[in-house]
């Protein structure tokens, strides 16, 4: 059975990947014994609070004002600019983080356009924006318009018969709010909390970028900065220790509560509503979703007004700036391949399992396979990057020279669950509808690939494939880690101008960035429409 | 006619989940015998032990003489027509056809010929260009019944072929299968729910109830007034619904 195998071999290769980290970490936090005791201190405590503290904070700023765009976008199913607004709510997930963080700054930050203007008013220079308040203003920016996306997708679930029923019945808006719309919403609430949750104790770039100093740490900017300048690898490996606990309660508590991770970027198509909202329930939902649309749009903007400032013509003719757009596109490429690798092999894989065994549980391998994606989730990259780090240093390698295969590896498999989503229902209808067919016909091997798999799968591979390319491109984590001047990616790049304060190169590299991203991104979910 | 279509189950034990079956049949080369019986009694089990998307824990399956007990699906000399999906949705009527003579579809002039020549004999002859999504839910089962023709195998063995059907496009297809029967001499085994479409096709009737055959023997007999009490339960039950 070649899918068993090819299966397994994925499975191998993740263990691998995650292992060759963790015996990195465990080498050298039993080579330096006491230093990795002594790192589990107040400071570490204090990193790990933080690291909760402003997730905490980022999930209550994103999901409660979530409800009231939701309910807002719900209760108006038609209204100029509505398409609009959700495709604009659809935008951040495809967003590199760093690109975010760059809107922010050039929004918010120092020399930001809502600082020239308080001046210019006469309002005094505003607050820095550097620490818990960029951090919170980044992780709002990326998380409400998703929360509000996932909410809304509750509200759709309530049967038309209910607006009906509520209509008849004389429900105000208030009675509408508490008996129909909360209920609709409750449903997956804490599933939203929890997927916004994890996505903030897991967020690296903007932390690094936003975060000011050892105050506004999380564990994972702590993990990256312990390696790289304060050459502590065994406080890496007690810092490692801890961000593995947090993020496995905090994925413990995501599926618990059943949250859904990915949520697609269709239009939802409201139901009809009933009886109109007075003039001054319109006034309020409209300053709601005006706020809301305010909100996302202004770092965006930014991006885009900033990036147009830049001198893009000397980017683009910079030797440095090309070197990174080839390495990125080769690197994203190549991740998304082995992505597509990976997570097919373990959807088919799971696939025949199922279909082979007869009644019963799943056995241990295929539930590896079923989950295997999304374990990859309780090992965020820049500890697996960490880990082999650690790993080539306590063999004394020079760790800069595996930065490719790290990125890409890492990338890949950080991908994985997206991939997943899309491949494994298009291969598991494909192979109900295909699979005894082709046992009855005799059609198999290679045959059965090039005539009755690959046309059914093509244009998922492709999403995938455009989807992974988006997410590799876009990412800081690894590249971070093993950056040099030998091998710098686009983000590597844009976040070392940053650094060096040359903010209208980084302003138009950030544009740059984000408009591959989002092409990538658009091109998945057109091929994925299609698809239905 | 030689005995390379006659189906022997022998003594044949399987379980699926709670049910234990027991399957003994025999049915000879060329004959038309319809498989009825309460839904779960085990009517598909029994096709899919012939067909080998089954395998019996004891017993054997023999084929025209041969053991094929341990034979995968493409292996034993049968076709197969399942209630749906019988189609690839992204090929078209001809390649469909076509999969029957070769599973890499590398068709020779013969081949072509061959499966221009099954389409003519059940009506799609001009429509081998057509997907399977802009067929009628008759000419998707007569696509089917065309490439189990090109395959040539002394048996075919039905899945309530006719279920999705209209009334007069069930009387029409019955019309075909019976045609091709007597053309062929395939041994045809249809499983069905409908008591028209057995007196319509086939002269000899097994019914089975819990995984076992509690019934066999002329149709006219077993579904007429006169017939075996767990068939007239079967069929009053039918009728009220």
């Amino acid at each position: 059975m070649t899918s068993i195998r090819l299966g397994n071999l994925a499975l191998a290769f993740i263990a691998l990947l995650i292992g060759g980290a963790f015996a990195g970490l465990s080498a050298i936090a039993a080579r330096d014994w006491s230093a990795a005791a002594a790192a589990f201190n107040n400071a570490t405590l204090r990193i790990a609070a933080f690291t909760l503290w402003q997730a905490a904070l980022s999930t209550i700023l994103s999901v409660a004002p979530a409800v009231l765009v939701a309910r807002a976008i719900s209760r108006h199913p038609k209204f100029p600019g509505r398409a609009l607004l959700l495709r604009m709510f659809a935008v951040p997930l495809g967003l590199p983080a760093i690109v975010a963080a760059l809107g922010v700054l050039a929004l918010y930050g120092n020399a930001g356009l809502v600082g020239r203007a308080a001046e210019a008013l006469g309002l005094g220079h505003p607050p820095s924006v550097y620490g818990l308040t960029g951090i919170l203003l980044a992780h709002v920016f990326f998380n409400l318009p998703l929360a509000a996306r996932l909410l809304l997708e509750g509200l759709e679930a309530v049967p038309p018969d209910q607006w009906r029923l509520a209509a008849q019945l004389g429900m105000g808006p208030a009675a509408t709010f508490r008996l129909i719309e909360w209920p609709a919403m409750r449903r997956v609430i804490a599933g939203v909390a929890a997927l916004v949750f994890m996505l903030c104790v897991t967020s690296f770039t903007l932390v690094l970028t936003l975060g000011g100093g050892p105050g506004a740490t999380t564990l994972e900017v702590a993990i990256y900065q312990s390696l790289l300048f304060d050459f502590e690898p065994a406080r890496t490996a007690a810092l490692t220790l801890v961000q593995i606990a947090v993020t496995i309660a905090a994925l413990w508590a995501m599926s618990r509560f059943g949250a859904d991770t990915g949520g697609d970027a269709d239009l939802p198509l409201s139901g009809r509503r009933y009886g109109a909202p007075s003039r001054f329930e319109c006034a309020g939902d409209a300053l709601v979703l005006a706020l809301a649309a305010l909100f996302v749009a202004g770092p965006m903007a930014a991006v885009v007004v900033s990036g147009l400032e830049a001198d893009l013509l000397r980017l683009a003719g910079e030797n440095a700036v090309r070197r990174a757009t080839m390495t990125s596109l080769a690197f994203a490429a190549l991740a998304a391949l082995l992505c597509l690798a990976l997570s097919l092999s373990l959807v088919t894989m799971r696939q025949r399992l199922e279909a082979t065994r007869r009644g019963g549980g799943a056995g241990l391998i295929e539930t590896l396979a079923d989950r295997g994606a999304s374990l990859v989730l309780v090992v965020p990259p820049v500890v697996i990057g960490a880990g082999w780090f650690v790993a080539m240093l306590v063999l004394g390698l020079d760790a800069f020279a595996i930065a490719p295969v790290m990125v890409v590896a890492v990338n890949a498999v950080m991908a994985m669950p997206f991939a997943v989503r899309v491949l494994r229902p298009a291969w598991d209808s494909a192979a109900e509808r295909n699979d005894r067919l082709c046992a009855q016909l005799g059609v198999a091997g290679w045959a059965r690939a090039r005539l009755i798999d690959w046309p059914a799968m093509r244009r998922p591979l492709a999403v995938a494939f455009a989807f992974a390319m988006a997410l590799s491109l876009g990412d800081l984590g690894v590249i971070a880690l093993f950056g040099s001047d030998a091998v710098q990616t686009l983000p590597y790049l844009l976040y070392s101008r940053m650094g060096a304060y040359r903010t209208a190169d980084a302003a138009g590299l950030a544009l740059f960035l984000a408009l591959l991203c989002l092409a990538l991104m658009t091109l998945a979910d057109r091929l994925g429409r299609q698809d239905r | 006619m030689s005995g390379a279509g006659s189906i022997e189950l022998d003594r044949v034990r399987f379980a699926y989940g709670e049910t234990k079956m027991a399957f003994d049949l025999a049915v000879a080369s060329g004959e038309i015998i319809a498989i009825m019986g309460p839904s779960g009694s085990g009517k598909s089990t029994l096709l899919n032990l012939v067909a080998g998307f089954e395998t019996p824990a004891e017993g054997r399956v023999v084929i025209g003489g041969r053991d094929v007990t341990a034979d995968p699906p493409a292996d034993r000399p049968v076709s197969m027509i399942f209630q749906e999906n019988n189609l690839f949705s992204h090929l078209d009527v001809a390649a469909n056809v076509g999969l029957g003579r070769n599973p890499s579809l590398k068709l020779t002039p013969d081949d072509r010929a061959a499966v221009a020549e099954a389409l003519e004999r059940t009506g799609l002859a001009g429509k081998d260009r057509r997907l399977p999504r802009e067929l009628s839910g008759g000419e998707r089962q007569r696509t089917a019944l065309a490439r189990a023709l090109v395959r040539r195998r002394p048996v075919l063995l039905m899945d309530e072929p006719f279920a999705a059907l209209g009334p007069a496009l069930r009387a029409d297809m019955a019309g075909l299968v019976q045609a091709l029967n007597a053309e062929t001499g395939m041994t045809m085994v249809v499983v069905t729910h409908s008591p028209e479409d057995a007196q319509r096709l086939a002269p000899r009737t097994a019914f089975i109830e819990n995984g076992t055959i509690v019934a066999d023997g002329s149709t006219i007999d077993l579904l007429g007034p006169e017939g075996p009490e767990p068939v007239r339960r079967y069929i009053g039950d039918m009728a009220r619904r």
